[in-house]
């Protein structure tokens, strides 16, 4: 008998009771038909795809990954997690170039890094985009993010020393976008930390998180950066007994859950030690340390959860953060998709859906006028910062900014 | 992190029970399981028969307008049930026979509303229905996905082109008084429903369709704000996997999402809800409480638990957990001195706070202010 077979599968397949509570929350539902929703996609779809492949529907492409349906399940199904595992095991087309070097973060970087500047000048041009987006149907519209002339790793490489002098140390995982595009990120960070007693440190030899290649196709090249990772974090975490922050909400979800639930990567003795910054400062601010804040600082702030934050349900520590700050004039966006969902965003096909996703999110930030909207992830802020004109900063860079240097 | 008061369970009960704490200066957290039953309410309180100033003007400010007027409303299925308090889009009449002539007119394509049911169910009532359709260019997109064109999806286009329909239906209306429309007006836009019943020339009816209620919805969305803007903490998709409880107080609660990071409050609310929320479980031997182990009334013989008659009352459904004369939930035959149990946990045990969302209204408030006066 294959009953067993035809009939199990894991993400808490078997408790789904059919009662469409996930579809009244899928962003991409409501702005794509073309989507059959995280209930036929997700539970009812793997029924099929259990008796036989054949029944994998390659409109599948079209989940964000938002995992918004995950966090509406009354009954603790992985919905988000069915729908990427089935592209993972029944989609054999190969990803398209233009979706190789979206997903390639890492290695993008390190080739514009060493000529940035050309690589900014050339990208930001308009007929740049106009061939990009004919040629590679990377959407015109999108900006691309800068590339950084100095990478953040450089940066705190020659900084080693005067880090270790800290009581305290912790690792930092700062992912692509910190290392080739924005370092004054990971920047703030030190700065924040530093004040609290806490030097960092860089692990020995951190690779993407790999989130990009799950969605575009490339679980294998996935796996290989998640095998190498979740060894780096041993050697931090179990060698050193370090706890590894990150300043990516995406990357810390990916690196805690979507390494054992997607890929199959056990990650069971470092999971819980590897935080989102935020966490990590308000648990020590909670528990007795203090931050000098500037005098007469003040920011009125609106801060949009962004869904991977949502699904780790820590949002609220960057909210009680940021409220902590004397002041900041604190506004909680209702919890939105922005729509870009990394790479999804920038491709053609996809940028009206993204652009449609966004909209009730937009609406409410020109409705509040914030001075600033506050999130953690990078791809948010670039969605947000096009769609609306309001500049946009991580929690992080918001408290570097509001303590004494 | 520390809360005054955390409250686990996040539908009415839990939301109403939360923003009488903030309202009363508390600084609360409700932690939620994915979302809640809300997304199958009816729109009416049924087992609250008398009227309440206080619970209409806590839904008033939260923008959920009630109306109370004992009588009867129309069932999905074209049959009656008495009510007297319901949300301002769900009708109560006098009697059964709301009309003389109704028209009944649903979206083309659309399987989750019941016209044939609805029309024989008024017919036995002595009303003469005629069924008709409507095809709006606006929904032709949600039909390429058959299977999710349900309430909710089209409730986000009515936002916007609910005048169309009042255009179609008074081409469609001929000698009729009454117009029955499926549930499916005003998720965000909460003026849409009195405007379609100001636009008709017979009596609006707004019956029910299969879940995800629109009006459920909207109540739930307006009753989340209200909660945060109070400055309450919403901790939505996490559950709660352990208590730690010492000589009969609760100190501190553990999540799946804030895995080693305890929430910690002085007074804790278990509102859970009933088996389709986990707040009850049953395996072949027993009926369980699963966050604390509370004690749970039900009947040993597993034979009594349910009728096998399908229609009739199912005793499983009055099974719920036992808690003192002040709510105080009972552990091992002893109160818990700060947990609280309110709504569809309680199951049948207290028919002195009615039943379904009237239970859930009266035990929230009723939990709310023993803490209050502690």
């Amino acid at each position: 008998m294959k009953l067993q077979e035809y009939t199990s599968s894991r993400h808490n397949f078997e408790e789904c009771m059919k009662c469409t509570v996930c579809t009244a929350y899928c962003p991409v539902l409501q702005a794509n038909p073309l989507y059959p929703g995280p209930k036929q996609a997700g539970p009812d779809g793997e029924r099929l795809r259990l008796k036989a492949p054949y029944f994998f529907n390659q409109a599948l492409k079209y989940c964000l990954n938002c995992k918004r349906c995950e966090v509406a399940c009354p009954s603790g199904v992985n919905v988000a997690d069915l729908i990427q595992s089935a592209r993972i095991k029944y989609d054999t087309t190969p990803p398209k170039l233009r979706d190789r070097m979206l997903a390639s973060t890492d290695f993008m970087g390190s080739l514009a890094r060493p000529v940035a500047p050309v690589v900014n000048a050339v990208t930001g041009l308009g007929v740049t985009k106009t061939v990009l987006d004919a040629t590679l149907k990377i959407d015109r519209h999108r900006e691309f993010p800068k590339y950084s002339s100095r990478s953040f790793e450089r940066w705190l490489k020659r900084r080693r020393k005067e880090q270790t002098v800290f009581p305290e140390q912790v690792a930092y995982f700062h992912g692509c976008y910190v290392n080739y595009n924005y370092p004054q990120l990971g920047k703030d960070l030190v700065k924040v930390l530093n004040a609290l007693g806490v030097g960092v440190q860089l692990l020995e030899k951190e690779k993407c998180c790999g989130i990009a290649l799950i969605t575009n196709g490339m679980s294998g090249q996935a796996r290989k950066n998640a095998n190498h990772n979740v060894a780096q974090l041993r050697q931090a975490v179990l060698d050193k007994g370090l706890k590894v922050l990150t300043t990516s909400s995406t990357c810390a979800l990916t690196i805690r859950d979507e390494y054992p639930n997607l890929l199959g990567v056990d990650n069971a003795d470092v999971r819980e030690s590897v935080l989102l910054a935020t966490r990590f400062i308000f648990e020590k601010l909670e528990k007795g340390a203090s931050l000098k804040f500037k005098s007469g600082y003040h920011r009125k702030i609106a801060y949009h959860t962004p869904c991977h934050l949502e699904r780790m349900g820590w949002g609220i520590f960057s909210e009680k953060l940021l409220q902590m700050i004397p002041g900041v004039e604190f506004t909680l966006l209702d919890s939105n998709c922005c729509g870009i969902s990394g790479t999804y965003g920038f491709k053609k096909e996809n940028y009206e859906v993204s652009q449609a996703i966004g909209e009730p999110l937009f609406a409410q930030i020109r409705s509040v006028n914030p001075e600033v909207v506050a999130c953690d992830c990078e791809t948010c802020k670039w969605q947000i910062e096009m769609s609306t004109g309001y500049t946009v900063m991580n929690p992080i860079s918001i408290l570097a900014e509001a303590i004494e240097d | 992190m520390r809360f005054d008061t955390v409250i686990i369970g996040g539908g009415l009960t839990g939301m109403l029970a939360g923003i009488t704490l903030q309202k009363a200066g508390q600084k609360t957290a409700i932690i939620s399981t994915g979302q809640n039953a809300l997304h199958f309410f009816s729109g009416s309180f049924e087992s609250i028969k008398e009227p309440s100033q206080r619970i209409v003007e806590l839904f008033a400010e939260a923008g959920v307008r009630l109306h109370y007027s004992p009588g009867v409303r129309l069932l999905p299925l074209g049959t009656f049930k008495e009510s007297a308090l319901a949300l301002e889009d769900v009708d109560i009449f006098p009697t059964p026979k709301f009309a003389r002539k109704v028209l009944i007119v649903n979206f083309s394509g659309y399987h989750d509303f019941f016209t044939s049911f609805l029309a024989d169910g008024l017919e036995k009532q002595g009303m003469t229905c005629r069924l008709r359709f409507l095809s709006l260019p606006e929904l032709e997109t949600l039909q390429q996905s058959p299977s999710e064109m349900r309430s909710v999806q089209i409730a986000r286009v009515m936002d916007r082109v609910w005048e169309k329909v009042v255009q179609e239906v008074r081409v469609l209306l001929k000698d009729e008084d009454a117009v029955v429309l499926p549930q499916v007006f005003g998720l965000q836009d909460t003026s849409v429903p009195g405007r379609i019943r100001q636009g008709i020339p017979a009596h609006v009816v707004f019956a029910g369709t299969l879940p995800p209620s629109v009006p459920g919805i909207r109540t739930l969305i307006l009753l989340k704000q209200r909660y945060q803007l109070l400055g309450g903490t919403y901790l939505m998709g996490d559950e709660v996997i352990r208590a730690h409880t010492h000589e009969g107080v609760v100190h501190s609660v553990a999540t799946r999402n804030l895995d080693n990071h305890y929430i910690e409050a002085a007074n804790f609310i278990l509102s859970t809800g009933g088996y389709f929320s986990k707040g009850l479980i049953s395996n072949p031997f027993q009926v369980l409480e699963p966050v604390f182990g509370l004690d749970v009334e039900y009947k040993e013989d597993r034979n009594q638990w349910y009728n096998p008659t399908f229609k009739e009352d199912q005793p499983y459904m009055h099974f719920g957990v036992k808690a003192d004369e002040n709510l105080h939930a009972l552990k091992d035959g002893k109160p818990l001195e700060n947990l609280f149990v309110a709504g569809s946990i309680l199951g049948g045990n207290r028919p002195e706070f009615g039943f379904a969302a009237g239970q859930c209204i009266k035990t929230a408030l009723f939990a709310a202010d023993q803490i209050l006066k502690k």
